[in-house]
This record gives C-alpha cells, sequence and structure tokens, in this order.
C-alpha cells in the first residue's frame, strides 16, 4: 500500500489526478476557513476567512526570492571550493 | 539518594563495557542501558540530590524538576531511537562517543550548580565532537575542527562569566538570574546563545552537522540545541532579547535553507529556524510561552532526528548528499520516503502531527502577549519551513529528476529507528494532552481548534501552490553559502596575510632603514661622542677632581682636631639655624 501510495506522488502517469487532487484540497481549505467559527479573532486579519492561504502564499514567494537575491545579488551564494 | 540513579552516569559508565562487548551482545547492550535510562527517568521523583561542598562552593549534582524530568524523558527516548539507527555499526568508537555526549546531554539537564553544568557542557563538546571526526577524510576533520574550536570558546566564555557571576552572587547554584544583568550574566547568556546556535553563532552548527557520521548526526541535531534551550529557559526566562533574537532566527534558518545543496545541511538550518521558536518562547516568558518551548523542544527532537535518519540513510545508500545530484529514489526507497515524510510533516506542524500541537502554543503565546510582528514572522517561518522540509527537499532528494541511481532501503535497523520515531511524532499530534501532562506549568490549551485547523492548512497549502508555481526558481545550484563561518575559515586567512605580507614587509623595512641610514649614524655618533669623551668631558672631571684635591688641601688646614673646637662650631651652628628660622618664618 505504501509503494503505491508514493507512487501516486512520483510517477508521471498519475500527474493530471494529482493536479486534480491538489486543486480540490485548495479549494476545500478555502471554503472550511469561510465556514468555521471564529469565536474571537485577536488581530484584525484574523477576522478575515483566508487570510492564511494568502498570507501563506505570500510568504512562500517572498522567501524564495528574496532569498534567492541575497544569495545571487548578496554573494551569499559562491563556488564549492570557495574556502580551499 | 539511594532511590536516585542519576541517568547520566547509566550513559557514562555504560560507555565502558562497549568496546569490550561483541556481536549480538554488543547490540543488545546497546538497546538495554538507553531502556534503563528511561525507566529511571519515569521513576524519577523531583528533589535535590548529591549536595555537597567543593572548595568552600555549595554544589548540587542533580536538581529534579517538571522542567528536567520533560527534557530528560525525550533525551532518554531519543537515545534508544539513535542507538537502534547506529546499531549496524561494526566499531566501538561511535557508539561510546554516543554514550558519553547523551550522558553529558542529561548532566546538565539535572546540574543544580553551575560548575556541574559547566563539565558536563564541556563532555558535551568533546564526545559531539568524535562523531564528526569519525567520518574521516580531510573535509569532516577539519569541520571537526573547527566544531572543536568554536565550542571550546564557548566553554571558555561560559566559564568567564559563571566564575565573575559567582564572585557576584557569592553562589554557584544554577538559577534563573535575577536582579540587573551584570557582565558575568552576559558572558552565560553568550555561552548559551552559542549553543543554541542563535545567529551570528550558529555558523558552528551548519558547519559541522552535516559533515558528521551518518548516525552521529542524528544524535547530534537532538542533543546540543536542545540543551541550551533547557538552560536558557531554567536561567533567563522572559529576557525580551530572546525574544527578537528567536523570531530573527526562525527567519534566518529559513532565508538560508532556500540557497542550500547539501541535504543535511538544509535541515541543520531548519534547526536553527526551529530553536527560533523555542529561544522566542523563553524570551516571552509566559507560562504558555515557556510551556510551549519546551513542548516544542519535545517534539523538535524526534521530527528532526527522524529527517536527519531519512537524509542519512540516503546517503548511507547512494553516498551522495548534494540534492543536485540526487532525484528519483522514490521507486528503490519507498519506506524510507514515507517515514521521512511523517518527520517533514510533523516539522511542518500539519494538523494530526507533533510540529502542530506545540508550534502553535508558542504563536498563540506570542498572541496573547500582544507581539503581533512575532506572530507573523513566525507564522512565515512556518511557511518556509514546508517550503524547504516539506517540498523541496524530498522532491529533489526522492522525486524531481530521476538520476537513475542503484539505491536500495536502508539496513532493517535504521527503517525500525525511523518507524520508532514517526511513531511518536504521530502519537503526540493525535494525543497531544500526554505530552501536555508533562509540560512545567499547568494550563489547558486546545490545538485542535476548527479555526486553527483550517488557518494551518489554508497557510501550508498555499505554501505548496507558490512552490509548485516556482518550481524552478528553487533549483537546487552547485553552490556553498557564506555564513558567519566566514569570519575564521577565510577572515582568518586575511588576518594572516596581514601578519605574513604587510607585517613582514613592514618589519623588512624597519630593519633596512637600521642598516643603511640608522647604523652609520649611530657609528658617527658613537665615534663623535668618544670624541667629545676623551677631550671635553674628560678634561671637565680632571680639571674638577684637581680643584677637589686643592679645596681639600685647604680644608685639612682648618681640621685642628680638637673636640672643643667642633662643638663649637655645631652650637654655632645651631644658634644660626634658629635665628634664620626665627627670622624667616616667624
Amino acid at each position: 500500500m505504501i509503494r503505491s501510495i508514493v507512487d501516486f506522488f512520483g510517477n508521471e502517469a498519475y500527474a493530471t489526478p494529482r493536479r486534480r487532487l491538489f486543486y480540490l484540497v485548495l479549494v476545500s481549505v478555502v471554503v472550511a476557513d469561510f465556514l468555521v467559527f471564529r469565536e474571537h479573532a485577536e488581530y484584525l486579519w484574523e477576522r478575515v476567512p483566508g487570510w492564511s492561504a494568502v498570507y501563506g502564499f505570500l510568504s512562500c514567494v517572498l522567501l524564495i526570492f528574496v532569498s534567492k537575491f541575497l544569495g545571487h545579488q548578496g554573494g551569499l551564494m559562491r563556488r564549492e571550493d570557495y574556502y580551499d | 539518594m539511594t532511590d536516585f540513579v542519576h541517568p547520566a552516569l547509566l550513559f557514562i559508565l555504560g560507555a565502558v563495557p562497549i568496546a569490550f562487548l561483541n556481536g549480538s551482545i554488543r547490540k543488545a547492550y546497546l538497546v538495554l542501558v538507553p531502556t534503563l535510562a528511561i525507566l529511571a527517568v519515569l521513576t524519577l521523583q523531583p528533589g535535590s540530590y548529591g549536595a555537597a561542598q567543593v572548595i568552600g562552593q555549595e554544589i548540587l549534582v542533580a536538581k529534579v524538576d517538571r522542567l528536567s524530568i520533560v527534557f530528560a524523558t525525550v533525551f532518554t527516548i531519543m537515545a534508544l531511537i539513535g542507538m537502534v539507527y547506529a546499531l549496524h555499526l561494526t566499531r566501538p568508537g561511535q557508539h561510546v562517543a554516543a554514550f558519553v555526549y547523551v550522558g553529558s546531554a542529561l548532566g546538565v539537564v539535572f546540574a543544580g550548580d553551575y560548575l556541574t553544568l559547566y563539565l558536563f557542557w564541556e563532555g558535551m563538546a568533546f564526545a559531539s565532537a568524535y562523531l564528526v571526526f569519525a567520518r574521516g577524510g580531510g573535509q569532516a576533520i577539519r569541520a571537526a575542527f573547527r566544531y572543536l574550536m568554536v565550542h571550546i570558546t564557548g566553554g571558555v566564555v561560559l566559564l568567564g562569566g559563571i566564575i565573575l557571576h559567582a564572585v557576584a552572587t557569592n553562589s554557584l547554584l544554577f538559577g534563573p538570574i535575577e536582579g540587573g544583568m551584570g557582565a558575568g550574566a552576559y558572558l552565560i547568556l553568550a555561552g548559551f546563545l552559542l549553543n543554541a546556535a542563535v545567529p551570528p553563532l550558529n555558523a558552528w552548527l551548519t558547519d559541522a552537522y552535516p559533515e558528521a557520521t551518518v548516525t552521529g548526526a542524528v544524535f547530534m541535531s537532538a542533543f546540543t540545541t536542545k540543551t541550551a534551550v533547557y538552560v536558557l529557559a531554567r536561567a533567563f526566562p522572559g529576557a525580551e532579547l530572546l525574544v527578537w533574537l528567536g523570531t530573527a532566527m526562525a527567519l534566518y534558518g529559513v532565508i538560508y535553507a532556500v540557497l542550500e545543496n547539501d541535504c543535511r545541511r538544509l535541515l541543520a538550518y531548519h534547526i536553527v529556524s526551529q530553536v527560533g521558536y523555542m529561544v522566542a518562547g523563553i524570551g516571552i516568558g509566559t507560562e504558555m510561552a515557556v510551556n510551549g518551548a519546551t513542548s516544542h523542544a519535545f517534539a523538535h527532537i524526534l521530527y528532526k532526528a527522524l529527517l536527519f535518519m531519512g537524509a542519512g540513510a540516503v546517503i548511507y545508500v547512494t553516498g551522495r548528499r548534494k540534492l543536485t545530484e540526487l532525484g528519483g529514489l522514490y521507486r528503490t526507497m519507498p519506506l524510507t520516503v514515507t517515514l521521512y515524510m511523517v518527520g517533514a510533516l510533523a516539522i511542518s506542524a500539519f494538523p494530526f502531527f507533533s510540529g502542530f500541537v506545540t508550534k502553535s502554543m508558542v504563536v498563540a503565546a506570542a498572541g496573547q502577549d500582544h507581539r503581533a510582528l512575532v506572530v507573523l514572522a513566525l507564522t512565515m517561518a512556518s511557511s518556509g519551513t514546508f517550503l524547504h522540509t516539506g517540498l523541496k527537499l524530498p522532491y529533489y532528494m526522492f522525486f524531481g529528476t530521476d538520476r537513475g541511481l542503484a539505491a536500495r532501503e536502508p539496513p532493517r535497523n535504521m527503517l525500525v529507528a525511523m518507524g520508532m520515531a514517526a511513531v511518536l511524532c504521530i502519537a503526540i499530534g493525535v494525543f497531544p494532552q500526554q505530552l501536555y501532562a508533562l509540560l512545567p506549568y499547568p494550563g489547558a490549551f486546545e490545538p485542535y481548534t476548527g479555526v486553527h485547523v483550517t488557518e494551518s492548512l489554508g497557510l501550508l497549502m498555499f505554501t505548496a501552490l507558490g512552490f509548485v508555481l516556482f518550481l524552478r526558481a528553487l533549483d537546487p545550484e552547485n553552490t556553498i553559502s557564506i555564513d558567519t563561518d566566514w569570519f575564521y575559515r577565510r577572515g582568518a586567512r586575511y588576518f594572516m596575510w596581514i601578519a605574513e605580507k604587510p607585517l613582514a614587509r613592514y618589519e623588512k623595512a624597519v630593519s633596512d632603514v637600521s642598516e643603511t641610514a640608522a647604523l652609520p649614524l649611530l657609528h658617527g655618533a658613537a665615534r663623535a661622542g668618544l670624541r667629545v669623551d676623551l677631550n671635553g668631558v674628560d678634561a671637565v672631571v680632571n680639571g674638577v677632581a684637581r680643584s677637589i684635591l686643592r679645596g681639600g688641601g685647604t680644608l685639612r688646614r682648618l681640621q685642628t682636631g680638637v673636640v672643643t673646637h667642633y662643638a663649637l662650631a655645631m652650637i654655632a651652628g645651631v644658634i644660626a639655624a634658629t635665628a634664620v628660622f626665627a627670622v624667616v618664618w616667624q
């Protein structure tokens, strides 16, 4: 069973159902966030349903590009023999 | 005293027989000792043990309370898992080092005074360094020396702090540092922060851990930073500085993880990031925050070890460690993939995995303490954690481009160890109250509220969307990243260059000047001096001597040899002196 689950995530043959499942999960997570009961919200943004989805996506993009910018333009990334 | 068996002793004394045992007896012994240690910790009663006086100072070898029991519990469980993972090793060296390492970590956790703490602290540094040396090869040995160098420096700073603190407070007992922060307290804090890998003192970790042996790195990922978290929680709860250091650290590790190509170095950067949550929690210092930091340390040890075991299994089987050289292993290593993913989901804080029930406690505590910025930064770091350990690393290691590597599942003991850690990661996630019951402070916390679950899933799944959309931007590159180890790896080289080139040239120039210009000048001056001496000074000296001789002859004629004359002269002198005194000072 484990093998077939892992195969589902790895094998190109399952690319289409995999993508469909992914979209289904994305949509249902956002829908659930709208339906869920918010008893108390400490901060302003917590009252907005779906804020965490937006924040997660923005965080991810920001982290990728800021880090790569620091790596390439900021000079953090060096050739592997830099210390030799 | 008789009902107390110090778990550290079990490991440290228990390390001795390992070298004399062989085959399956040794394997049984390696599993038996950690099992006994788990039992010893479970039966511990809070209290103080082993109080004594050494050189006029109060020593407390073991102070058992709720905080130390939580850490000791997870340390001994981790020791068992790590030992199972390392059972296939034929040579005893690493087993002995790991025993001493675990024993020292337990010694720190129970230390009731700074002297005991310091001794075990240094024991940890040396025992763990062996786990890096043991891999052999120039790269690992150089990294191990750097690791030792940094930790010895940190140890000296800590010792200096301990002495200053002891002089200031007249006590060596280890506890919360109260009142004003003196120089001693700051040095102690610096020593602790170094072991917690707080930037800029983090580079030793990300430098050395990926160079350790496959089994050694599993132990290292668990103990050094978490003992540092423990001592910070003990001595500096509520220190405002720690909130900001911890928050910065959580993001620092995530940013470097984007750039990393070495699979275990990427995981090492995530230790930095995850320890950031704990340091921030300790800095916030409320009961809930310290509970959160403690429980997060508990969960972190298990899932981080699981991740290191998964990456270690890949290195063990393929001999490769760079993401640019790995890929397509899911076909041949499905069990490893699955177990690794349990750890990845746990660190990413998916519902029903351990990270979910512990990390959220720290974030919620920050929220209750009205620290919006900390909440947002730590949430962003959560997104980055899933991005790397849950998506990037498994994608490029197990899926992605199939490099056609001949791989197989690792030895059974490795899989069993990973299975044990995976079961615990899920068990903590499903039954969090069992873990919460162990925490130092009472207080209810319910992680499974509807909002919390949907918010967490939203954050994680849309991070995954970002990953899918910008996959190409994340392709690993054949590079290494400059961290603060630059200062002692490259900066030291510049220092040596300055010492060798400009300084040496300056010295040569100075000696040249002295030979070409100064020496003749000095010679000339010496000759002139001699001439002046012979003609001028000698003449003056001779003249003075002759006049003194002549004056002496004249004076001799005044000497009569009659005592009354001398006495008369003295009386006249006294009268004259009195007269002068009376006229001038009256």
